[in-house]
């Protein structure tokens, strides 16, 4: 059981032992919490003595009497607020006036507490002030882990939009110096380099406006009735004069109409990436096999190719974000370690789900079920 | 120069640092023997004994820089190696060869960062070739 450090302050003797009585043995659970909280509880019985505790003592929780004999209650809330102590304050004072209770709620207090309280108030009081403690820790806790992964996620980023600049500008700097030759023909292959890199570079930048564009949530979606079929076969199209390049056959299995209701450019990037791996990942005179079957409440979309596949290791890596299996069959395909991360999130907005099966060397099959709505 | 008619060979999966470090040891005077690999690499180095090794961390293992030094030394205790990586900017972790620790597993004699300019890395190949 989690202790929280609870200081009383109070000029009368009588009040801090009995405030110490009735929480002495009273614990605070929720069903959302972990563990139950109780309380192990400090004295004070001026405002100066309270502010050296908290000065020397992670404290919790105060309970704090306004009527002191040297500074007042509030001035100690004051200062409370003033040096950003994490504490939760509740004020327990029989002469109460709304120009106090304004002060006091301006400066953070949680609530108040008339005196003479009986022990059930003083408990559910308790039991409020707890549960605000914890909930806003955990917020914070929460702001605090998002602010770590969106850092990491920045600095990655910034490095694969970094790189390929840096390949570029290497090559601009070799061509200028003339560093491989006085012919155009010697810097062919750097000039393809360089074109190649910043190709990857828009498709990293266009991956990023689909993931804000799905992180900033339901704004911009657009729900409508699409034809599932008419989404693969615009996808196929696509990616048919890449296929083509590799000898890759692509076969549609699918009714000739398969509705749903949903946005149509979520649907058209899950079989873009998905397709476009296919082709990516494929090996020469491979096939990719599509198909989307209609389960009634749901709907299922298989993409299976022939390719390369992938060991189990990495198929659990498979879905975060810059990933990239990095192998000597993969070495020469380009990509930015967004797409499948992508996919993943939009399945998830639709309450649906995705798995991976492969093969090393044999080819891989992803599978999709989304629920119709 | 004393680096005319030296063989160097780098190993590394990033054709666009391959490239660079190709074009700027072919013009400092080295031959270059250049692969994209570490299984190439290893077969390069029962091949011939080159005079300076440059080798990328993270090829097909996220170890390759340190098991090829490791080979190379035992082949030629004598031959200089370099491990090249972008390892700090990709993932945030920090190698060093400052202590004996440090020295006691690694076996290469430098460090560069692939983020550095051609001048650098001739100085850190001056200083090696010694």
């Amino acid at each position: 059981m989690e202790k929280l450090l609870v200081l009383v302050v109070d000029d009368e003797p009588g009040i801090r032992s009995g405030i110490c009585r009735i929480l002495r043995n009273y614990t605070v659970g929720f069903p959302f919490m972990e563990e139950d909280f109780g309380f192990d509880i400090h004295e004070a019985a001026t405002g100066e003595e309270a502010i050296s505790f908290i000065q020397e003592n992670k404290t919790d929780i105060m309970l704090l009497d306004n009527k002191l004999p040297g500074i007042l209650g509030i001035d100690v809330l004051e200062y409370v607020s003033k040096n950003k102590y994490d504490i939760q304050v509740m004020m327990i004072t029989s002469y109460a006036s709304l120009e106090l209770a304004v002060t006091a709620t301006k400066n953070g207090a949680y609530n108040f507490v008339p005196k003479p309280f009986v022990p059930q108030e003083l408990k559910a009081a308790m039991e409020s002030i707890t549960k605000h403690l914890y909930l806003k820790r955990m917020t914070k806790k929460m702001t605090e882990n998002d602010k770590e992964l969106r850092h990491q996620f920045l600095s990655v980023l910034s490095h694969e939009l970094k790189s390929p600049i840096n390949a570029v500008e290497g090559y601009m700097n070799m061509m200028r110096e003339r560093q491989a030759g006085d012919k155009l023909e010697d810097y062919d292959q750097m000039i393809e380099r360089s074109l190649l890199r910043m190709k990857g570079m828009r498709s990293l930048i266009s991956d990023m406006l689909d993931l804000t564009r799905i992180e900033s949530g339901q704004n911009n979606r657009h729900l409508q009735e699409v034809d599932l079929f008419d989404v693969s076969k615009f996808a196929i199209d696509t990616f048919e004069p890449l296929a083509k390049q590799k000898n890759i056959k692509i076969y549609l299995d699918a009714p000739e109409s398969i509705l749903m209701k949903a946005d149509r450019q979520e649907m058209e990037i899950i079989f873009n990436n998905l397709i476009s791996n296919a082709v990516k990942y494929n090996k020469e005179n491979g096939q990719i096999y599509i198909i989307i079957k209609d389960l009634g409440n749901a709907v299922n979309i298989i993409i299976e190719d022939t390719g390369i596949g992938m060991s189990a290791d990495d198929i659990t890596k498979l879905f975060h974000e810059f990933v990239r299996i990095k192998n000597l069959s993969t070495k020469d395909i380009v990509g930015t370690g967004l797409g499948l991360s992508i996919v993943k999130k939009i399945v998830e907005i639709y309450n649906g789900n995705i798995d991976v099966s492969s093969n090393s060397g044999k080819g891989s099959t992803f599978t999709i079920t989304l629920p119709r709505y | 120069m004393k680096t005319n008619n030296k063989k160097v060979l780098i190993a590394d999966d990033d054709p666009d640092f391959l490239t660079f470090m190709e074009v700027n040891t072919k013009l400092m005077g080295f031959e270059v023997h250049a692969v994209t690999s570490q299984k190439e690499a290893e077969e390069q180095l029962t091949l011939f004994k080159p005079d300076l090794a440059i080798f990328d961390l993270m090829m097909e293992n996220k170890d390759s820089g340190f098991i090829l030094s490791h080979k190379l030394k035992k082949l030629y205790p004598d031959v200089p190696v370099i491990i090249a990586t972008a390892v700090t900017a990709e993932t945030g972790l920090v190698f060093g060869l400052n202590s004996p620790g440090e020295r006691s597993w690694i076996k290469a004699d430098r460090y560069i960062d692939k983020s550095l300019r051609p001048d650098q890395l001739q100085k850190e190949i001056n200083s090696l070739m010694k």
